[in-house]
């Protein structure tokens, strides 16, 4: 019974403290008092200035630009280079993987640093194209982590067959490997988006002045006092974010189910 | 009718430094089920994919009905390929899988879905078009891929080892199905094997490879019977595979005792490889025979005995319907006709070919 006890009460303690301040930060972002100390009341003001607020409002819009365009681009670079990988003979495999792997485990900071470095060597002006560009970087090491694996997975002999049926190379990839893949895809397109969502240093160093998106507005928000429409913000992000995971999680299930049918 | 419909010409194929055909000549008949039977190795899947396409000889040609097709992609071939593994698409239902290929081409639905249900029948699986991959058998799945191939009526199918993920029961019954598809079809079946049994069932014509080259080809009957060489010998059915003198015509000595043959022409006291099929060794009683000899091992098989039986320093493999037990003296007998005498390798390096185990 006690051992029982103490099972949950540790489960229950952990996860306390996982999602209590968040459940904090939600909480007060209903407050209608400006100051954090008391509850005085339930009230959506908070939201009403967030989304009349033409600052949180274009950041919001970078954001999602950035995020939707660089995941998109380095999906289609990551997968591309999936397929190339899984093509090379043993060595050279090995060590492209090695090499695709090395960035992910690189500090932040210093992806951040060096790419701004890099645009001012070579006198880009930083602005949105230098975000999207940084971004783009670093979400192809993750599309190709997510991808892989189901490129390795698909069979030669259904490639093969397609074109031994008439089809031309290209028409035998998108009928054949690509709906194999689509899962590796997928998972690695949403994994890029949330990334670049919730990316702060790399913008940080690569954005120039002028634009900002939700998470480098909300640094330079918090420096001048925080203001409890930030808390309104953050709790959106965060139910999107989790919304997202939701639904990358959900296909797999489906398709789980799917062949417990069969 | 073509004299043949598929020719390969001085074809050679090397890869990692390892040279998998060498200089192969091969032609193939409208209408004849060839088979290239060989150990893992021997380069007879390389040769069919040179033929279907998916990989190009390093020298040679390939022709079709005459035309150089040797540069060709696969999808411009006018033939079809069931792969070892099936090599279905998962994410179609049967009836998909069975029109991709029909699709391609354009064809009208009518002609698709009449071709479906054709293929379905033929294959012995009708009323499947809505079922999924995962949810046939290997058999099933199998004749699905063979089904997918034939529907768009090509003029050769190669067939790359097709039942070797079967099992035993259903590998026959899926021998005696192709050649049934193939008789109602009229087409070239071009097959790959390594198990001999599948190859003398279904072929017309039997190409035996060995190190990337032809080492016979014949009727089924042409190659067990009257194997070229040693190797041929081995690895058609079991065989005893002896030293002998051919002392003249007509003339061998094993061990020696004289047999009488029918083979001629291989000059006198010529050493020589002498072959004889187990089942063609007859045990008689001690002094009738040519031979003495004990029986050393008896193992019952079904059918008949498996024996071994110690003779002139040599272990005899024998199969008989009649059982003796390990320990009784007996005489070999050898009818003439049962004796095939084959050449000796001549060099070193022939030798490398044709005998390697």
């Amino acid at each position: 019974m006690i051992g029982r006890f103490f099972k949950r009460f540790y489960l229950a303690t952990i996860f306390v403290f996982l999602y209590a301040p968040i459940a904090a930060l939600m909480v007060l972002s209903f407050n209608s008092s400006k100051y954090m100390s008391k509850w005085t009341g339930f009230s959506l003001t908070w939201y009403e200035q967030l989304f009349s607020s033409e600052l949180i409002m274009s950041a919001l819009r970078n954001t999602l630009v950035i995020a939707l365009l660089s995941a998109l681009i380095a999906t289609v670079i990551g997968t591309a280079a999936c397929l190339g990988i899984n093509h090379m003979k043993k060595v050279p495999r090995t060590l492209m993987m090695g090499m695709n792997n090395i960035p992910l485990m690189n500090a932040d900071i210093v992806t951040g640093i060096s790419l701004m470095l890099c645009f001012i060597a070579f006198g880009v002006s930083l602005g949105f194209g230098t975000v999207l560009i940084a971004h783009i970087t670093f979400n192809i090491p993750y599309v190709v982590l997510s991808v892989m694996p189901k490129v390795k997975q698909t069979e030669k002999s259904t490639y093969e067959a397609a074109l031994d049926l008439g089809a031309s190379p290209l028409k035998a990839f998108f009928k054949v490997v690509f709906p194999d893949i689509l899962p590796g895809v997928l998972s690695g397109f949403l994994l890029a988006f949330t990334m670049s969502l919730d990316d702060f240093i790399i913008t940080h160093f690569t954005k120039g002045a002028g634009i900002n998106t939700l998470s480098t507005l909300i640094y330079s928000e918090v420096r001048k006092g925080i203001k409890p429409s930030l808390y309104a913000l953050s709790t959106i992000l965060f139910l999107a974010v989790l919304i997202l995971l939701v639904i990358g999680n959900l296909p797999k299930k489906k398709n789980h189910e799917a062949i417990k049918e069969r | 009718m073509n004299p043949s419909l598929i020719r390969l010409e001085g074809v050679s194929k090397t890869f990692d430094n390892t040279k998998v055909l060498d200089e192969l000549d091969l032609s193939i008949k409208e209408n004849e089920f060839m088979t290239l039977l060989g150990p893992s190795g021997c380069g007879k899947t390389t040769t069919l994919r040179i033929i279907g396409g998916f990989e190009k000889p390093d020298t040679g040609k390939v022709y079709f009905d005459g035309k150089d097709i040797t540069g060709a992609a696969p999808n411009k071939r006018p033939l079809n390929t069931v792969f070892q593994k099936y090599a279905l698409f998962s994410h179609m239902n049967i009836a998909e899988n069975i029109a991709f290929g029909l699709k391609i081409k354009g064809k009208s639905k009518s002609y698709i879905d009449d071709k479906i249900k054709y293929a379905l029948k033929l294959v012995n699986l009708d009323g499947f078009e809505k079922r999924s991959v995962a949810s046939l058998s290997g058999g099933q799945q199998q004749r699905i891929a063979i089904a997918r191939a034939i529907v768009n009526e090509p003029k050769v199918l190669l067939l790359d080892e097709p039942l070797g993920a079967l099992d035993l029961k259903l590998r026959q019954d899926m021998q005696y199905e192709l050649i049934r598809l193939k008789n109602e079809l009229g087409i070239t079946f071009v097959y790959v094997t390594h198990d001999q049994e599948e190859a003398l069932t279904m072929s017309d014509t039997i190409v035996v490879m060995n190190q990337g080259y032809i080492q016979q080809m014949g009727t089924p009957e042409d190659i067990y019977n009257e194997p070229e060489n040693a190797f041929v010998a081995d690895f058609i059915g079991d065989s005893n595979i002896i030293d002998g003198l051919m002392l003249k015509d007509e003339l061998v000595e094993m061990f020696g005792v004289r047999f009488p043959c029918v083979d001629k022409g291989f000059g006198t006291n010529q050493p020589v490889d002498v072959v004889i099929r187990p089942e063609d060794v007859e045990l008689l009683e001690p002094g009738k025979g040519s031979l003495e000899g004990v029986v050393s091992h008896l193992i019952f098989k079904g059918v008949h005995y498996e024996m071994e039986v110690m003779a002139g320093g040599f272990e005899w493999l024998v199969h008989s319907t009649s059982c003796f037990p390990v320990g009784t003296n007996v005489s070999i007998h050898v009818d003439p006709f049962n004796i095939q005498i084959m050449k000796k390798p001549e060099s070193e390096d022939e030798e490398a070919v044709g005998v390697n185990e």
